[in-house]
């Protein structure tokens, strides 16, 4: 039985189809879902919510793709125990959306940073990261511009203390808190990341060490059927 | 009725728009320029008469989306 996969799309999304692309190479069966729908698909294993500049990045990244309908049904699917994974502008909505604590701020340096990014593999403990050697080093694409990750002390250290901090930065490229790249929600089956796995999944994408991430997904499905 | 509402980065959570136009400030001479912070603001029209009900309805639309209260505060204002 292949990994279910709903892969939603926003007015601005533009990694959505290199997102479902990812998924379907992993074995997923992929739907896509268009940001107005009030529900989503039935009987899915994953939702994904990819990268780009969601409604145009207007008043702040992912505010306002966080309060369309989709959303409402995302965070019940998430509510009940479903993986949710947001990259780059998806991890954005995810925080605005209250799945994931913090807030992206503007990058430290003010510049849009789009280069191959070095990452540590801070967990192997989640559905996303198994595949994965705790203290890894992979490489992910990054290309954002508000992708500096904040949280308050407390939180900081409730990430770091519940082994919440997924991928963190080799060389910091944007001012994140100690230098995350990508954060787990309590049951670990949510995860957001600015750095864009699905773009590390071809020997023509110069890497392949995001497959590993979609493949350990892979695993959800067959889980499910027993 | 007009409702404006102030939306800064709470005190202590850098902004580096801020910083770099303080940078600016400075290669245009002007000298003694402290921190600057940069905020929006947002005019929505209500069809509300009363002031303090246009004011808790704006202040429940800042909650909800104006503002990311996580690092920003907000403040409305009835002109």
């Amino acid at each position: 039985m292949s990994l279910r996969a709903g892969v939603v799309t926003f007015p601005g999304s533009n990694c959505d189809r290199d997102l479902a692309v990812a998924l379907r190479g992993a074995g997923a069966e992929v739907a896509m879902v268009w940001h107005k729908e009030a529900a989503l698909p039935a009987g899915l294993d994953l939702v994904a919510l990819p990268g780009g500049f969601s409604f145009g990045d207007y008043l702040r990244c992912g505010a306002i793709a966080a309060r369309s309908p989709v959303m409402r049904a995302v965070a019940a699917f998430a509510g009940k125990g479903g993986h949710v994974l947001g990259v780059c502008n998806g991890f954005q909505v995810l925080i605005e959306v209250g799945l994931l604590p913090g807030a992206l701020m503007r990058n430290a340096g003010l510049r849009f940073v789009c280069a191959p990014a070095a990452l540590e593999v801070a967990t192997s403990d989640s559905a996303f990261t198994c595949e994965y050697r705790r203290g890894e080093t992979v490489t992910f694409p990054i290309a954002h511009h508000d992708g500096n990750y904040l949280a308050d002390a407390a939180t900081l250290a409730r990430l770091e203390a519940e082994d919440r901090v997924a991928f963190r930065y080799l060389a910091n490229p944007n001012g994140s808190e100690n230098a995350i790249a990508g954060v787990l929600s309590a049951n670990r089956r949510v995860l957001g990341l600015m750095p864009h796995p699905e773009r590390a999944v071809d020997a023509a994408h110069g890497g392949t060490d995001g497959q590993r991430l979609f493949a350990g997904l892979g695993a959800l499905a067959a889980m499910a059927a027993t | 009725m007009r409702a404006r509402v102030q939306v800064m980065l709470k005190p202590g959570v850098l902004d580096p728009q801020g910083e770099a136009v303080r940078h600016a400030l400075g290669s245009l001479g002007f000298d003694g320029v402290g921190e600057v912070r940069i905020g929006k603001v947002i005019d929505v029209d209500l069809d509300e008469t009363d002031a303090e009900a246009a004011r808790a309805r704006v202040g429940e639309m800042c909650e909800k989306l104006l503002a990311n209260t996580v690092i920003e505060s907000y403040a409305v204002e009835i002109p």
